[in-house]
């Protein structure tokens, strides 16, 4: 499939987690880190699951991902179980697990270098024109290790989503930037989805990223990890998250967090 | 080019010590012979021709001899190379293999390689087959620690995010994890080279054979005549090429890991 025709049809996906749990055996005992959560994503809905840390969010998103096995439970893409990973799931991580030994183009190649029936000149036009999405095409030729933090994440995005992927799971992108980057990246993230209308996943624990950036805000709380509540976020696109109408539903949603999790300590 | 002056002048001064110290006639020329013996005799041994009437049957001796070492070396060390670097990746991907090779290797690595020298006498005599099993042992347990370290250095989230791009089995292996634990495998490799010079060095000062005279058969004859001035020319010929094949073998790769990884100092 050459550029065109991929660009023409917008690949999202129907997501469907049934019943999934988890529990990871530690040193000091065992984690149940998911308990049988149950999420449908419709076709590219953005979807965001919020929670402190620890809480199961990134497990979930691991077996989303096929990286994991559940204990029992299954997750399904419109309507077939996973198996695995698969280029129809592409994962973004918090640290943009870039590979330092390849440039910014091959890094992005490297998946549709796996990717069958593409010729070399039709992969290098698509992973110029992923690189020209996030706004990096002069640095092709770099090396990763020269660009900065926010250049990096953009890189990653541009990989993730050069298989052409129907769902996008993304851990935690933006975590680890500065609040200026971050706000650039908000606005592309939005203009990009928007535009390649994937299915997305975010996990986050900021709790006004979710709002500004979610159609829909699945809130997690831990121990075990469950989805408590779910809101959903019907403001206009694109939303700017320093808006007042964003502050109100995010306030919301930390309210109801801290609810939960002070409803969980005094249980226990 | 001011490093190349300051490098000039620590090692001008050094030869002027040497010169002093030989001057002042502490000790007997015969333990601290003159710079000037010592340059007498490479040239002797090196370039030389000598006169039309008396040619000088030593010319080009010290070539033949890095030549006989050289050759000893690398095969020695490429054997450990092939050796080392499948035997480490299987000690990294195989629990089994590092609760049995990988102690191994850890012990014999700490095995000063002078020690192996008895055993090869005994099995292969003074034979090139000694000296060969000596540079191999000495390289190979170095080789097999480094590379096994790299690889199980390897960031998991490297090997995480490949499979998610439908990257599998081998095709992991040779595009994520080797060139992943990359600096670390260069690194033994450098190690390995190291090693496999000292234990040759050891091998030719014990193991005397008729196939070829090495640079270390030439420094024990040195020892045996009284002839300390062949002793350090020889010692400074082993420096020399030490900081030479640093410098070609290895600075090249090391320099484009750095390059590329943003690691390490520049120049």
């Amino acid at each position: 499939m050459t550029l065109q025709q991929e660009l023409a049809v917008t690949p999202s996906a129907k997501l469907v987690v049934e019943n999934v749990s988890k529990t990871f055996r530690t040193g000091r005992g065992a984690v149940h880190a998911l308990d049988r959560i149950t999420l449908s994503v419709t076709e590219g809905e953005f979807v965001c699951l919020v929670g402190p840390s620890g809480c199961g969010k990134s497990t979930l998103l691991n077996v989303i991902a096929g990286l994991e096995a559940p204990d029992s439970g299954r997750v399904l893409t419109d309507g077939a179980p996973i198996r695995g990973p698969g280029r129809d799931r592409m994962v973004m991580f918090q640290d943009s697990a870039l590979f330092p030994w390849l440039d910014v183009l091959d890094n992005v190649m490297f998946g549709l270098r796996l990717k069958p029936g593409l010729s070399k000149a039709e992969r290098e036009e698509v992973a110029h024109y992923y690189l020209q999405l996030v706004g990096l095409e002069r640095f092709a030729d770099a090396y990763i290790h020269e660009l900065s933090g926010g250049m990096k994440q953009r890189v990653a995005l541009a990989r993730a989503l050069a298989p052409n992927p129907r769902v996008l799971l993304m851990d935690e992108p933006f975590a680890a930037l500065d609040a200026l980057t971050r706000e650039q990246l908000y606005g592309d993230l939005q203009r990009i989805w928007e535009d390649r209308r994937k299915t997305i996943i975010f996990v986050t624990h900021n709790v006004r990223e979710a709002a500004c950036l979610g159609d829909r805000v699945a809130l997690f709380s831990p121990h075990p990890g469950r989805i408590r509540e779910e809101f959903k976020i019907p403001l206009p696109r694109p939303r700017d998250i320093n808006s007042v109408d964003l502050a109100e539903r995010a306030t919301e949603i930390m309210r109801a967090l801290k609810g939960h999790l002070d409803a969980r300590e005094f249980a226990t | 080019m001011k490093r190349i002056v300051s490098a000039l002048v620590f090692f001008v001064a050094l030869i002027a010590a040497w010169q002093l110290v030989y001057q002042a006639k502490i000790w007997s020329p015969v333990l601290v012979p003159a710079p000037e013996a010592v340059a007498q005799y490479l040239w002797n041994n090196t370039f030389d021709p000598g006169t039309a009437r008396e040619p000088n049957p030593n010319q080009w001796q010290l070539f033949l001899a890095i030549g006989v070492t050289l050759k000893r070396l690398l095969a020695g060390y490429l054997i450990g190379l092939a050796l080392g670097l499948p035997l480490g990746l299987a000690t990294a991907r195989f629990r089994v293999m590092r609760d049995t090779l990988g102690v191994l290797a850890l012990g014999l690595q700490g095995l000063p390689s002078v020690c192996w020298v008895p055993l090869a006498l005994l099995w292969f005599g003074q034979t090139e087959g000694a000296m060969l099993f000596v540079v191999v042992m000495g390289s190979l347990w170095s080789v097999v620690l480094a590379t096994e370290a790299g690889v199980r250095n390897v960031n998991p989230i490297y090997v995480r995010a490949a499979r998610t791009m439908g990257s599998r089995w081998l095709h992991i292996w040779v595009k994520v994890i080797i060139p992943a634990s990359l600096p670390f495998i260069v690194s033994g490799m450098k190690q390995g080279w190291a090693f496999a010079w000292r234990s040759l060095m050891a091998a030719e000062i014990f193991v005397t054979i008729l196939t070829g005279f090495g640079l270390g058969n030439l420094l024990h004859y040195g020892r045996e005549l009284n002839a300390m001035d062949q002793v350090i020319g020889i010692m400074l010929v082993i420096v020399f090429i030490g900081l030479l094949a640093d410098k070609v073998l290895f600075s090249p790769w090391e320099r484009f890991l750095h390059r590329r990884w943003g690691t390490g100092q520049p120049g």
